[in-house]
């Protein structure tokens, strides 16, 4: 078993070290190293979208992401969208169209939403499918979640203005 | 005397070809044990395999259901859902 | 509160909650419970549990679609260091065959342990032959790798019809067909033989004027959760077991882990984690028969988790099937009869969902004649497990094709031609009972006062429509309902949170108790803090569990009003109970009114702490009807279709949460279009999955679908505190022949074989 390496990386916004072997995803360090369970596998191999973080400012697959990879960078999960205990407009908007069902692909498709709305704050809902595309949701044919991040997007627009 | 109607193809095994039947009964269990004197080993039968709908209203688990002298009664195979 | 609702005259609500003004809650959208832990990634499923010197279990599977195990050699492996456990099936008791019901419906327990751990045959490629627990995930691997097992390959089958052919490989030697005449002397893949008959079906054809038949098939599919199975399992040096699993029931885990490894059941202990989807494929047990196993043998909690491909190869996608519909009809579009034949993949096991399937076929047609026969066919592909209406959306397919090309053929309206067909109340099932405060018409009617019905369409578009019915089911429930010194309630039950029920159980006891929501917090025990609970599925949590709720809420209420009498010192019949406050009901004696919150401060004065528990065994589930309607638009170079609007409607009773009722809706059009237009399994010449993962079986994302409008129809179940009825699985049945229909339209040619995937479309517009 090979030895494993020390990173430090900035993790939603705090500095943090872990040991992680080489062949290790980013997923499976947040998860089993820093407790951040928040992010889910879905399938392992960057087709689901449930495990999707923000790395340096961008969105990935964590579980494609190797955890040596983060090595003095930023990542962004689930657990900082909130801002303490101030839900952030997209996740209270979920909340409100009841955007989730059984709530595992929720974490995923926040984060892409959110991902989103930094890029594209004024997205069509052709926009919002497609970017999300990457995020599969079983439970609810997508309706609500579109609902609930055009309805996001509005009212953080109206918060910049 | 309730009617019980019993068309499935599980209780064949223990009925032939009658599907119709008239037995007494003041409770479904009642009438499955007139059924099974006529026929035994079907009481067992329709215990653990059947639904059993009175009057149109399923029931999964209805041994002590009151019958009415006219009640119809469907012997249905037990429904999973997902 | 009613506990009677009246059936409304005119029937109709359209995405509008009845009329009622005297529900408060019922009815309304407040926000999820448990929320703000789902957006928050706090929740905890099953693979975010961790606990102290758990250990890393994974399974080795047969890499062949049917071989005979000749042996397995697990000695380098257990010299491994860092590897702690080792079983196989030796280590499982070998059971006799035995029907056992803890799911929804009667399990062979024998087929169930084999199927968790093979003894002597491998019948899928995926079926579990061994497993380990290690300390690490990486030693657990090369532990796998060290585990020799020798095959003796034999030839497999996966079609359903070449599994039903004389000369096909046999799965299973002491299978011989169920429901023939004749006892056969011969063993077979035909495991059961089903038939439901009405009337004289050759006179019937006979006297048609129009016939109309048709062959249709379609692809095993899988449920699609997103989240693989997962579970942690601990079983203690006293024998007490802890199981820490997202499964659609803690009760029927820890009944079939008791089953399977001959344990007490109550020496275990089964917590429900949160569960990311199931649909039905989580009402069984796949891991934590080995977890507990492995765990036994080293003394240490084992965790398991799926990953994507073991969840597709190994766990029950529902069956691919052969469906051959014959109709005959007058001209005036009567149906006289109807000849269905269906041919239902099981899997490795006998069980496939055929049954319901027949039982479903012609549910929502009054038709005078017809047989209905059903084959449950064995075939080297992962064993069937539940998917949400099981084997209702297959059946439906077929006759919903079929009677769409009678309409065509006829020149008639798709609503008028089943209006005139359509079950009421009165009517007598397909299946046999006699319906009652159905909504059938009523959502038939929906959809033609719909705007949708009569929208324009453009070129190489088409509008496609079909119905789908359900049963709903009832069964047992236990709830707890508590009031805290503060007059605010905890409501326990044991159902599994799948699809916002949470919320609709804090409702409905809110209602009942004149609490806001935000005052009851609703909770899902283990199988050691609540009474038992029949589990999540069939439809059943918000009308079974919902009234269990609702009667535990209500005899607090009777208790309340004892209590208010005591510190009022009247007669208790002298004391009303009416939106959280006891009110004297004789002015003149002046008494004070009486907050819960006052009479929870005085509980221990007036007879001690607040609470009620009922168990029930909830009966008189209504069945649901659903009839949607589809646009597509064909692409003619590429063969891809798109869904650009869909409508559908559906008879739910009444809406506890119409948001989630919607929600459910929603999530079952989109798995149906998914069967219709993408998904199958693609299996190799050698049995193995070829699409194992979700790039390549491929399910609807977000850019695939439009909204769907999801209209609610309320005619009122009057065996429900509230006229309840389930809708979760009603959903899925009508979309696959929806899109076919519509497809139809667009194209001018039937397509019979699901999925309708680019190149079949292609092929069929390039045949001109």
């Amino acid at each position: 078993m090979s030895k494993r390496q020390h990173i430090s990386a900035v993790v939603n916004g705090d500095p943090v070290e872990f040991l992680s072997a080489p062949g290790t995803t980013l997923l499976d360090a947040l998860r089993d190293e820093l407790g951040l369970t928040g992010s889910k596998e879905g399938c392992g191999s960057g087709d689901c979208g449930a495990c999707s973080v923000i790395l340096d400012g961008r969105l990935v697959c964590s579980c494609l992401v190797l955890a040596v990879e983060a090595e003095g960078r930023r990542v962004e999960t689930i657990e900082g969208l909130a801002d303490g205990g101030t839900l952030h407009p997209l996740q209270q908007k979920f909340l409100e169209h009841a955007a989730l069902q059984c709530g595992f692909c929720t974490p995923g498709i926040l984060v892409a939403a959110k991902a989103l709305l930094d890029a594209n704050p004024d997205p069509t809902e052709s926009e919002a499918r497609y970017w999300l595309a990457g995020n599969l949701c079983r439970c609810t044919g997508y309706d609500k979640i579109i609902r609930a991040v055009m309805d996001a997007a509005a009212e953080l627009r109206q918060v910049r203005v | 005397m309730p009617r019980v109607v019993a068309a499935c193809s599980s209780c064949r095994a223990f009925t032939g070809d009658l599907t119709e039947f008239e037995v007494e009964g003041d409770t479904v269990r009642r009438v499955i044990a007139a059924l099974d004197r006529l026929y035994p080993g079907f009481g067992e039968h329709i215990e653990r395999r059947m639904a059993i709908a009175i009057d149109g209203e399923i029931h999964q688990d209805a041994l002590f259901e009151p019958v009415g002298s006219e009640s119809e009664i469907y012997l249905i195979p037990k429904i999973g859902g997902g | 509160m009613s506990d009677v609702l009246e059936r409304p005259e005119s029937a109709i609500r359209v995405a509008a909650p009845l009329d009622d003004g005297h529900l408060k809650v019922v009815g309304t959208r407040p926000i999820r419970p448990d929320g703000a832990e789902k957006v928050t990634g706090k929740a905890l499923y099953g693979a975010d549990l961790a606990m102290p010197g758990m250990l890393v279990g994974k399974i080795k599977r047969s890499p062949h679609a049917h071989a005979r195990i000749v042996s397995i050699d697990t000695r380098k492996a257990r010299a491994l260091a860092g590897v702690k456990a080792i079983v196989t099936a030796a280590d499982f008791p070998d059971l006799a065959s035995e029907e056992y019901e803890a799911g929804e419906s009667a399990s062979n327990l024998r087929d169930l342990s084999l199927n968790v751990m093979a003894r002597h045959k491998a019948l899928y490629d995926g079926h579990a032959v061994a497993a380990v627990a290690a300390t690490s995930s990486d030693i657990a691997d090369e532990a796998l790798a060290l585990i020799v097992v020798e095959y003796e390959a034999l030839p497999h089958v996966i079609d359903v019809e070449a599994a039903m052919a004389d000369g096909a490989p046999v799965l299973h030697a002491h299978l011989f067909t169920e429901g023939l005449a004749a006892r056969p002397d011969k063993p077979s893949n035909i495991a059961k033989r089903n038939e439901l008959t009405r009337g004289d079906l050759a006179a019937g054809f006979a006297g048609a004027e129009v016939i109309i038949e048709g062959r249709y098939t379609t692809a095993a599919v899988h449920q699609g959760y997103i989240e693989p199975h997962a579970c942690v399992a601990n079983f203690g040096a006293d024998g007490q077991c802890q199981v820490w699993s997202s499964s659609q029931g803690q009760f029927m885990i820890r009944t079939y882990c008791a089953k399977v490894l001959d344990l007490e059941a109550s020496d275990i202990r089964v917590t429900p984690a949160e569960i990311g989807g199931g649909f039905g494929g989580k009402t069984t047990v796949y891991l934590e028969p080995v977890a507990l196993a492995l765990s036994r043998q080293c003394g240490a909690p084992v965790k398991m988790v799926m990953t994507r491909d073991e969840v597709f190869r190994a766990t029950g996608p529902t069956s691919g099937a052969v469906i051959e519909v014959k109709l005959g009809a007058m001209a005036d579009g009567t149906i006289v009869a109807a000849d269905v034949v269906l041919k239902y993949q099981a899997g490795a096991f006998p069980g496939s969902p055929v049954g319901a399937g027949s039982m479903t076929a012609l549910a929502c047609y009054d038709v005078p004649n017809f047989s209905i026969v059903g084959y449950d066919v064995v075939t080297n592909t992962p064993k069937v497990a539940a998917y949400r209406a099981p084997g209702a959306p297959i059946s439906a397919f077929g006759v919903e094709s079929a009677v769409d090309d009678l309409a065509l053929k006829l020149g008639m309206d798709p609503i008028a031609l089943r209006e005139k067909n359509a079950v009421r109340d009165g009517t007598k099932a397909s299946y046999g009972p006699t319906f009652r405060n159905i909504g059938y018409v009523e959502t038939l009617q929906a959809i033609r006062e719909h705007p949708h019905y009569s929208a324009p369409l453009g070129p190489n578009q088409g509008r496609g429509l079909a119905v789908g019915f359900w049963f709903n089911v009832g069964g047992e429930s236990t709830a707890a309902v508590n009031i805290g010194e503060d007059g605010s309630a905890v409501v326990i039950s044991g159902n599994p949170d799948i699809g916002g029920s949470r919320a609709s159980m804090a409702m409905m006891a809110a209602e009942v108790l004149g609490l806001p929501v935000e005052k009851v917090r609703p909770i899902v025990a283990d199988t050691a803090s609540i009474g038992f609970s029949m589990l999540t599925g069939g439809s059943r949590t918000t009308f079974a569990t919902g009234m269990a709720v609702t009667q535990a809420a209500q005899k607090i209420v009777e208790d309340l009003k004892r209590r208010a009498a005591l510190l009022m010192d009247v007669s208790v019949d002298q004391v009303d109970y009416v939106n959280g406050v006891a009110v004297c009901l004789d002015a003149s004696k002046g008494k004070a009114d009486l907050t819960i919150a006052e009479l929870a401060a005085k509980a221990a004065q007036t007879g001690g702490p607040i609470g009620a528990q009922v168990s029930l065994n909830a009966q008189g589930a209504g069945p649901g009807f659903g009839v949607h309607l589809c646009d597509v638009e064909v692409d003619p170079e590429t063969g891809h279709v798109t869904v650009l609007r869909y409508t559908a409607a559906q008879d739910v009773g009444k809406a506890i949460h119409p948001a989630y009722v919607e929600g459910q809706i929603q999530g079952g059009v989109a798995q149906g279009v998914g069967w219709a237009l993408n998904e199958e399994y693609v299996f190799d010449r050698t049995g193995h999955m070829e699409n194992a993962g979700f790039l390549d079986y491929r399910v609807p994302v977000a850019s695939d679908l439009p909204m769907i409008d999801a209209i609610m129809v309320e005619v009122a179940n009057p065996r429900h505190p509230f006229g309840a009825k389930g809708v979760g699985e009603v959903p899925i049945v009508p979309p696959l022949a929806a899109v076919a229909n519509a497809v139809r339209g667009a194209i001018g040619k039937r397509m019979t074989d699901l999925p309708l995937s680019p190149p079949k479309i292609r092929a069929a517009v390039d045949a001109g």
